[in-house]
């Protein structure tokens, strides 16, 4: 299985991503945000980081970089994308998912753990998933998923929600929401659900010397999926 | 402008030292010439007061690759790799501007580690604090920790460990004292020494602007009510550059182009062209227009006294000039070439066509002043004899309560949850521990990192603190299992006109010096920071040591959470029940006085070596070291921890039990052992005559401290997590 990992002036967990992909099996190409084409790949993964430094909007400016056409070009044509964090808020600037993503409540960078029930299984990333809560890491200063009533009723409507912070019992309640996101939101989909956002960091939770290894449940299953 | 005594003295130095600069030009110096001076001769960046006694430091040692007068000091951690690592002080900006003087004390520090070639992998911090009741603390804490999370955040490099503490010597200075490890290939590691004529200098990383001008010679005075005029010398942080920076310099360092690479910090272009010249006994002349600058007419003056952030200057070999200008272009940042080395041994300046300056290197380096200062030695203060109906009149439940919540003790979370500690996953010892652990990507070892520092203890008998703070690094390197290599020393004191703090200083640096030579724990990089002092009032003297350790294989790492019921507990270290200088004395009996805990270095090397062995051998569970608040307090920690309870046996006690509880005797651990291991522990502690207790087992919820009192570990938890939320919401 072939992914590419872009990396953008700025980009910092470009290299911790690199180092689970190819843990679980992908055959992984770092790809310069300079670049014009994308390699054939089975996966394309934006990273975590803080692009262009966050100056103007979070992701705003990453999203126009050269190599953004080739990714929105390979998403439109049902490629597998997925943003973490960073990488969520370029696809918002990109409008490849729907919604912003605002300043968290307090107005605090949040580095924890914290656990997201999955909210959709009928799609490539968490298709024969056999949890219904995952423990992951998060680390960010917007987070805080935000989206007009009229989108989040087409959100809900198509099923475009796709984890959802929560206990680790899976009950989504307010006092579980690190960072004020409308409904819990902790990433979402397009409507074709090729396309996935999300803040949580799954590639920082992969070996058991770290404090869960429920990224490792993730990236085994993804890939299995692609297979 | 003609330069004349009163000009020199405004640029903060003293009439004898502009009448030795005039001695050694054979003339009058320059305004340009003039700045260069007062830049390379004020304290920050001349050492002029604590030359003389930090030659006394033990510096080397057999895993010292390079020790004090580089970027940053380097150890050997095998494998052909090495660790380098520096602390440095941001106090005087972070109390001026508290966002920016953090992140640019951070940033700074980072850029000292990857001047080397080595890739941050770990950064610490040490913060301090006037008291919490202090109007202006709560704003200075969050714009403190704001700071230090924008930048090191957006570099990628987590943050692993740290200190915050609270004291009203710091009403108005509080210190910000910065720290970063790096790893680097033992082959591969880069020196500020330039070496060969006519070799291209070169300017890379963000232009130079206004910013900064007089930093150094701000951070070398004190403060008083015109403080506020004083936020034009604080720096502007720009981490994104940084991180580009960052990644254009190990891309070049990847190949053998460099020669001598320094970065500009404080001085800025003066203090880092200087240093390659003077370090390679050579000259270097610059183009002054040739510097790409931010601002519009920009004088010669200012573009050398700039303190403008995220640039570095490399001598290069010959020709290299375009692969390296390719480099620096992907990753659009300024390249200039600005000059050359020369045989001149001077620093010569050229500005539109005109020379601006010509002073030679050795009259800015090795003959910048270097003073003897007065001091006076402090006398052991008497101890306190405390009546027995003190603490007979006390509930423990009462006094544990207080101290689990007091703002020095209590879980500082809020801070540490803004730090993103996790990126580049290798952390696998969080903060909140006795040391944050990264793993050496890639391999099984792992590098331990601890900050510490102990006022109190420093401001009673400076002598003791200095061994104490020493011991305390040596003790939290251990307590998760790795072997103490080296240390870096941020000396935080207050003005060394002042012969009571320069007796502070003069004898930290002493008890420091004692313990590490005792421990085998060298000095290997760290900077000074004096005039931490607001008119006559100075801090309490804070030295903030920075200890690395070695954790061969990261399976073996230990963590202080107790982990099952039914295992016992043994105290390693006697108590002796110490309470002077104790939080307990201080903050419960409001007692200020008497002598800090004695160290006794022969006992504390051999407890700690011996605890190392017991890990190595997989006999320890969880362990912590015994410190602020006593030993209720450290067990307390590891049932919080653990989500676990733990209950006393009834010792037959030669104190009270306040005294048993809460005193500060040091070099004392808590251990977690597995009883079925018990006789083959107390078999190897016997055999290295290291004093014990068992003193009870984990059950399964509560802290049962006696008959009459048991403690919920939820209460436990509030106590100790409340005070600070609700402080800073």
């Amino acid at each position: 299985m072939k992914s590419s990992v872009i990396t953008f002036p700025g980009s910092n967990c470009d290299r911790d991503m690199d180092v689970a992909l190819k843990k679980f099996g992908f055959n992984n190409k770092m790809i310069w945000h300079g670049d014009h084409e994308l390699p054939k790949s089975d996966l394309v993964v934006l990273p975590g980081g803080f692009s262009y430094g966050d100056y103007l909007r979070c992701g705003s400016m990453a999203a126009k970089s050269k190599i953004m056409n080739s990714v929105i070009n390979f998403a439109n044509s049902g490629g597998l994308v997925m943003g973490i964090c960073n990488g969520f808020q370029i696809l918002v600037e990109t409008g490849l998912v729907p919604g912003v993503l605002l300043r968290n409540k307090y107005l605090e960078f949040i580095c924890k753990n914290v656990f997201v029930k999955i909210d959709n299984k009928d799609n490539p990333y968490f298709k024969n998933l056999n949890k219904k809560v995952l423990e992951l890491h998060i680390a960010h200063n917007e987070g805080n998923y935000f989206c007009t009533s009229e989108q989040l009723k087409e959100i809900e409507d198509n099923d475009q929600i796709a984890i959802s912070y929560s206990n680790k019992d899976g009950q989504v309640e307010k006092e579980f929401n690190p960072n004020g996101s409308l409904k819990n939101i902790a990433g979402i989909f397009n409507k074709k659900k090729n396309v996935l956002g999300m803040m949580p960091h799954p590639e920082r939770m992969i070996d058991k010397s770290l404090s869960s290894e429920d990224g490792s449940i993730f990236f085994k299953n993804l890939i299995n999926n692609i297979k | 402008m003609v330069v004349n005594e009163k000009i020199a003295i405004d640029h903060g130095l003293k009439k004898e030292e502009f009448k030795k600069i005039c001695d050694l030009l054979k003339r009058v110096p320059n305004i340009t010439e003039l700045g260069i001076f007062s830049a390379m001769w004020n304290e920050h960046c001349s050492y002029k007061s604590s030359r003389l006694h930090l030659k006394k430091l033990p510096t080397t040692g057999k895993k010292v690759i390079q020790g004090p007068g580089e970027n940053a000091g380097v150890i050997d951690i095998e494998d052909g790799d090495a660790i380098v690592f520096k602390i440095e002080s941001h106090n005087h900006p972070s109390f001026i501007e508290p966002y920016q003087g953090a992140a640019t004390g951070v940033g700074g520090i980072m850029r000292d580690v990857f001047t080397m070639g080595a890739r941050p992998i770990a950064n610490l911090n040490s913060i301090h604090f006037g008291s919490p009741q202090n109007k202006k603390t709560k704003n200075l804490l969050r714009g403190v920790v704001h700071g230090i999370g924008g930048y090191g955040n957006c570099m990628g490099v987590p943050t692993i460990a740290g200190q915050t503490s609270f004291d009203s010597s710091y009403n108005g200075n509080i210190l910000v004292n910065a720290m970063t490890l790096g790893l680097v290939k033992k082959n591969k590691i880069f020196y500020s020494k330039a070496a060969g004529l006519n070799k291209p200098v070169i300017y890379v990383g963000s232009k130079t602007g206004r910013d900064g001008i007089h930093g150094a010679s701000m951070a070398s005075a004190s403060f008083d009510e015109k403080i506020e005029e004083k936020k034009p010398t604080v720096q502007v942080g720009d981490p994104f550059t940084e991180k580009l920076l960052l990644e254009a310099c190990l891309e070049l360092m990847a190949g053998d182009s460099i020669i001598a690479i320094q970065d500009m910090g404080a001085a800025g272009l003066t203090s880092s062209s200087i240093e390659m010249a003077s370090k390679g006994n050579l000259g270097i002349e610059i183009n002054l227009d040739k510097v790409p600058c931010r601002e519009n007419k920009m004088t010669p003056y200012e573009i050398m006294l700039s303190e403008s952030q995220e640039r570095m200057l490399i001598v290069l070999e010959n020709g290299k000039e375009n692969l390296a200008r390719k480099i620096f272009d992907k990753w659009n940042l300024d390249f200039a070439v600005i000059g050359k080395t020369t045989n001149s041994k001077n620093i010569e300046l050229y500005f539109q066509n005109k020379q601006v300056a010509n002073i030679p290197v050795n009259t800015l380096v090795e003959n910048s002043p270097m003073y003897d200062r007065k001091w006076k030695k402090a006398k052991l203060p008497k101890k306190n004899r405390i009546k027995k109906e003190t603490f007979t009149k006390l509930k423990i439940k009462d006094v544990l309560t207080k101290i689990l919540s007091n703002p020095n003790v209590c879980s500082k979370e809020w801070i540490w949850q803004q730090y993103d500690h996790t990126v580049m996953g290798d952390t696998i010892q969080k903060p909140g521990g006795d040391s944050g652990v990264v793993r050496v990507h890639g391999t099984n070892k792992a590098v331990a990192a601890t900050v510490d520092s102990s006022a109190v203890y420093c401001w009673a008998h400076p002598l003791s603190g200095g061994k104490q703070v020493v011991c305390e690094s040596w003790r939290n390197l251990i307590s998760v299992g790795a072997t103490p290599l080296a240390i870096t020393n941020c000396l935080n004191f207050g003005s060394p006109e002042n012969e009571d703090n320069m007796g502070e200083f003069v004898e930290c640096v002493q008890g420091i010096g004692e313990a590490s030579k005792y421990l085998n724990f060298p000095v290997v990089s760290g900077n000074v920071s004096f005039y931490n002092q607001t008119k006559e009032i100075g801090i309490k003297p804070t030295p903030s040591i920075g200890g690395v350790g070695l954790i061969k294989d990261h399976s073996k790492m230990v963590t202080m959470d107790f982990k099952e019921i039914n295992n016992l507990i043994l105290i390693i270290g006697k108590t002796e029940g110490h309470m002077d200088q104790s939080l307990f004395s201080r903050s419960i009996l409001d007692e200020k006085n008497g002598p800090p805990p004695e160290i006794n270095l022969f006992n504390e090397k051999n407890n700690g070596e011996t605890l190392l062995q017991l890990i190595k051998n997989d006999f320890v569970v969880s362990a912590h070291d015994i410190s602020l608040g006593g030993m209720l307090t450290a067990i307390s920690k590891m049932c919080i921890k653990g989500n676990k309870g733990f209950e006393f046996n009834n010792p037959k006690l030669l104190m009270s039990e306040i005294e048993y509880f809460f005193s500060e005797d040091q070099g004392r651990y808590v251990v977690e052992i597995n009883p079925k291991d018990l006789k083959k522990v107390i078999n190897i502690l016997d055999k290295n005559s290291v004093h014990y207790d068992e003193i009870g087992k984990i059950i399964e919820k509560d802290l049962v401290i006696n008959q009459k009192t048991k403690v919920t570990i939820d209460e436990l938890k509030s106590y100790n997590t409340n005070w600070l939320k609700k402080y800073m919401s």
